[in-house]
């Protein structure tokens, strides 16, 4: 059988919308836990406790209690990350005893893949808080760490300090606000104000999630992750608009078809393209995250799970949301109960 | 639609054409690359794939300011002294944020006022650049506007990039990007150069000239440390210096009284020499330093090296003078250059720096191509198995849109990053869409009973609006990248608005062509989808 597009059967019909109030359920409470892991470091932490330790007005400590929820990476948290790659296994221990000589503060050491996993050569990352006399530390370090392991180097050098940090995060924050605000524009502009709503609440759907499962699961969320997150702003906004433009076009074609119908038609119709786009966007991010090397693995994770969620979320956020505002339908108004309207 | 206009064909092939052009010299030989006319470039590889250092450098603002409000302090009494009758004060200096003078009569507030009246005219028009406030008994304070402010430290950081090139880039051989960012930033990036280190202390060099007394001492004392309190030892200057010599640690001049600084021959050795001149507060100091010690030694240090110690024969009083140092022509006029032009308008701090080595950037090139060619791969191979010939469409569309991105990048010389190789898997994968929307409304068409001409017709008009709505939307959220997104984020949001562009032309264009050919050569009776 091919091309293999025939296996498609050319006219489903699921009932999808009688699914909609265990989706919504469903929706929520994925949405709930994701938010209360942003504000317990990933069920780790209470939130009060952080509140409390924490200085300064409550906006900041809001802002440390939020700080906590994410597994943050040099861009945001500021402080010097040093990666170090040598050809045989390097001990954690030493050089962790090696940097706190260096340096005065907290420092984290661990090991890490690098390039193909379990090969040589083999890496480990430093991070430790300061910024300060970070450039001591790194000459130091390059003079006596082969002393530790034969071989070894400094490969990368990062060093953020805290105003640029700070500034990461509230650009990064404010790019994804904007470009939700941007989407609702554009749909209102191009549709109606409830598809503009329906099509907004899927982004805030969306991008929660992938959010906590970078919370949950400790991910490290960098400079690279929100270009992800807007990136999966943009595609699940694709696929909210693919569903909405037929559901538009089907709405002016059966004046006297039930919404809810009208939408179970309308996501009947875009089935194919949902699944072949999704698909091939999916191939490719799976080679991605198995080819693309250690840096880019966060942005391959946060890409595949955005594209399941935005996926689902057009069918099951997006146009549900049309049908508790309701749409204006012409001289009609809301139909009663007509079957099928002739062509 | 199935009789495509010849614009349409011309057009697609004139592009195609180009976009071979521009993409081919990416996939030349070095050797061959050198060749080709200029305007041919390949791919600007960014910092993190090419290896090398960004440094983000900041203008100390604070220090900025300080200094600029120590010169209105100066202004301020000079215009006082200046106004006829002279108007006498007290109390001249820098408070927090503000200049201030105390008149002694607060009686001539009014003809202070006037007096100066003309310092806070901004000197290419506009709003005021400096308000002043009058206290009781005669206080005046001036504020700089916050605009004056940043228009400041926008000079220098202006001023700064041109100082910073001449030192980490003296020859303007080497690719060093030296570009202001924002009133107050400015980011270095030097591709290749995998020690920060070096670069910093390059960009830091203060070229600070100090005049210090020299300590006579024993040269055994000497050699086992035992120098005198508030002496030090200090190397002479890689070489151009003397030798090294105790000094006292603190200057008793510095090299900000320097007006002039240019290399010269001596008239009597013709041994290359800097000669230098001294504003008149400069010439005064140094005037009475030379009358206090006569018969001593001096030595001039350029940041903290030993340029030459000198004996002082007789005062020196006419405000000018010359440095002896084993100079050639050359190096005579770099330290002019350096002491002229050298020091930096304002301290800058390092507030960000990015290294990465060129192995892991290598290694980032290739498991990037890696993962964007397996990408490319299975795009097409899944096409041509979903949709059979019309796959095969997709897949010459989408092989030229490839050709097309990579032929935008080189043109507009957007660096690519690690995020953009991303970017650019992500758009290989997106790029079909346009292709399944319009061969979906195809075969919907044709499962409503349309035959195959009316049905292509009719898939590739009702897409497009879908199309263009779906595409609009991934452009602004690149859009939104490129306002905030620091350097790599940015190639990212290049590739991906590139490849939102590309797609679309391609995906519409090139596949609506092909379809038409098809069409007219087979004359199919059903849609073979």
């Amino acid at each position: 059988m091919w091309p293999l597009i025939r296996l498609l059967p050319k006219k489903t019909n699921f009932t999808y919308v009688k699914f909609a109030g265990f989706a919504a359920f469903l929706s929520v409470a994925a949405v709930t836990g994701s938010l209360v892991s942003m504000f317990t470091g990933g069920f780790r932490d209470s939130p009060i406790a952080i509140f409390q330790a924490a200085e300064g007005s409550a906006m900041a400590r809001l802002g440390a209690v939020m700080e906590r929820g994410f597994n943050l990476g040099i861009d945001f948290r500021g402080g010097t990350s040093i990666l170090i790659e040598a050809p045989q296994p390097i001990d954690v221990g030493a050089v962790r005893t090696l940097a706190g000589r260096l340096q005065t503060g907290s420092v984290e050491v661990q090991q890490t893949a690098c390039r193909p996993a379990d090969a040589p050569p083999y890496c480990a990352i430093l991070n430790f808080e300061s910024t300060e006399g970070g450039s001591q530390t790194v000459e130091a370090l390059r003079a006596q760490l082969p002393s530790i392991a034969a071989g070894a180097q400094i490969v990368n050098v990062d060093v953020v300090g805290a105003k640029v940090s700070e500034e990461l995060f509230a650009g990064g924050l404010i790019a994804l606000g904007l470009a939700i605000l941007l989407m609702l524009i554009y749909i209102w502009f191009r549709f109606e104000w409830q598809f503009g709503l329906g099509g907004v609440l899927a982004l805030f759907h969306d991008v929660i999630l992938t959010l906590g499962l970078f919370s949950v699961f400790r991910l490290e969320f960098t400079l690279t992750i929100i270009a992800a997150l807007l990136t999966i702003i943009g595609y699940s906004m694709n696929d909210t608009v693919v569903v909405f433009d037929r559901l538009r076009e089907n709405l002016r074609k059966y004046k006297k078809m039930p919404l809810g119908q009208l939408v179970d038609l309308s996501l009947n119709e875009t089935l194919s393209r949902t699944i072949i786009t999704g698909c091939t966007a999916l191939f490719a991010l799976v080679g991605l995250f198995y080819l693309g090397g250690e840096a880019l693995r966060g942005f391959a994770i946060a890409m595949i799970f955005g594209i399941i969620v935005g996926t689902y979320s057009s069918i099951y956020v997006a146009a549900p949301a049309i049908l508790i505002w309701g749409v204006k339908r012409g001289r009609e108004g809301e139909a009663r109960a007509a079957p099928q309207a002739a062509r | 639609m199935l009789q495509v206009a010849s614009w349409r064909l011309i057009l697609v092939a004139v592009v195609t054409v180009l976009g071979i052009v521009f993409a081919l010299p990416n996939f030349l030989p070095e050797r061959m690359r050198e060749a080709i006319p200029t305007y041919l470039k390949a791919i600007n590889l960014g910092l993190d794939l090419q290896g090398g250092s960004q440094l983000l450098l900041e203008v100390d603002v604070a220090t900025l300011r300080h200094q600029q409000l120590d010169n209105i302090a100066d202004q301020m009494a000079s215009a006082l002294r200046e106004a006829d009758p002279q108007i006498r004060y007290t109390g001249r200096g820098v408070v927090g944020e503000a200049a201030r003078v105390r008149l002694v009569d607060p009686t001539q507030i009014a003809r202070a006022r006037t007096a100066l009246r003309l310092l806070a005219r901004s000197p290419n028009g506009g709003d005021d650049i400096i308000a002043f406030t009058e206290g009781a008994d005669g206080l005046i304070e001036a504020l700089m506007s916050p605009v004056y402010l940043r228009e400041l430290s926008r000079q220098a950081a202006q001023q700064s990039i041109e100082v910073i090139r001449r030192r980490v880039d003296p020859t303007g051989t080497s690719e060093v990007s030296i570009v202001r960012q924002g009133d107050q930033r400015i980011v270095v990036q030097a591709p290749g150069v995998t020690d920060p280190e070096q670069l910093k202390s390059r960009i830091g060099q203060t070229a600070l000239m100090t005049f210090h007394m020299v300590r006579e001492v024993d040269p055994q004392d000497a050699a086992a440390g035992r120098i005198p309190p508030g002496a030090m030892i200090v190397q002479p200057y890689p070489t151009i210096g003397d030798s090294a010599e105790i000094v006292e640690r603190r200057p008793r001049f510095t090299g900000e009284h320097l007006t002039r600084a240019n290399p010269s021959t001596d008239p009597q050795t013709a041994e290359f020499v800097l000669a230098f001149a001294l504003d008149s507060e400069g010439s005064r100091i140094f005037c009475r330093i030379t009358r206090d010690n006569t018969g001593e030694r001096f030595a001039i240090l350029l940041d903290n090296q030993v340029l030459t110690a000198p004996r002082i024969n007789e005062p020196i009083c006419g405000g000018s003078g010359q440095i002896s140092g084993n100079f050639t022509a050359q190096t005579a006029n770099e330290l002019a250059v350096m002491l002229r032009a050298g020091a930096l308008p304002a301290p800058l701090t390092v507030i960000e720096e990015r290294t990465v080595g060129a192995g892991l950037g290598q290694d980032a090139i290739e498991s990037g191509t890696l993962a964007s060619i397996v990408a490319g791969l299975v795009t097409l191979v899944f096409m041509v198995l979903a949709y059979g010939l019309f796959g095969v469409f997709a897949c010459i569309a989408l092989v030229i849109n490839g050709i097309l991105i990579v032929a935008a990048m080189s043109m507009i010389g957007a660096a690519l990053t690690l995020p953009g190789i991303a970017g650019l898997i992500l758009t290989i994968a997106m790029a079909v869409d346009a292709n399944v929307l319009i061969y979906e409304r195809m075969r919907e068409e044709a499962a409503a009973g349309r035959g195959p001409a009316m049905a292509i017709e009719a898939g590739f008009n009702r897409a497009m609006v879908t199309i263009i709505d779906a595409n609009l939307t991934t452009i602004l959220a690149a859009l939104i990248l490129f306002q905030f997104g620091a350097g790599p984020v940015k190639g990212f949001a290049w590739t991906l608005s590139i490849g939102v562009v590309t797609s679309v032309f391609t995906a519409v264009l090139v596949s609506q062509i092909l379809i038409a050919w098809w069409f007219r050569l087979s004359r199919p009776k059903q849609m073979p989808i």
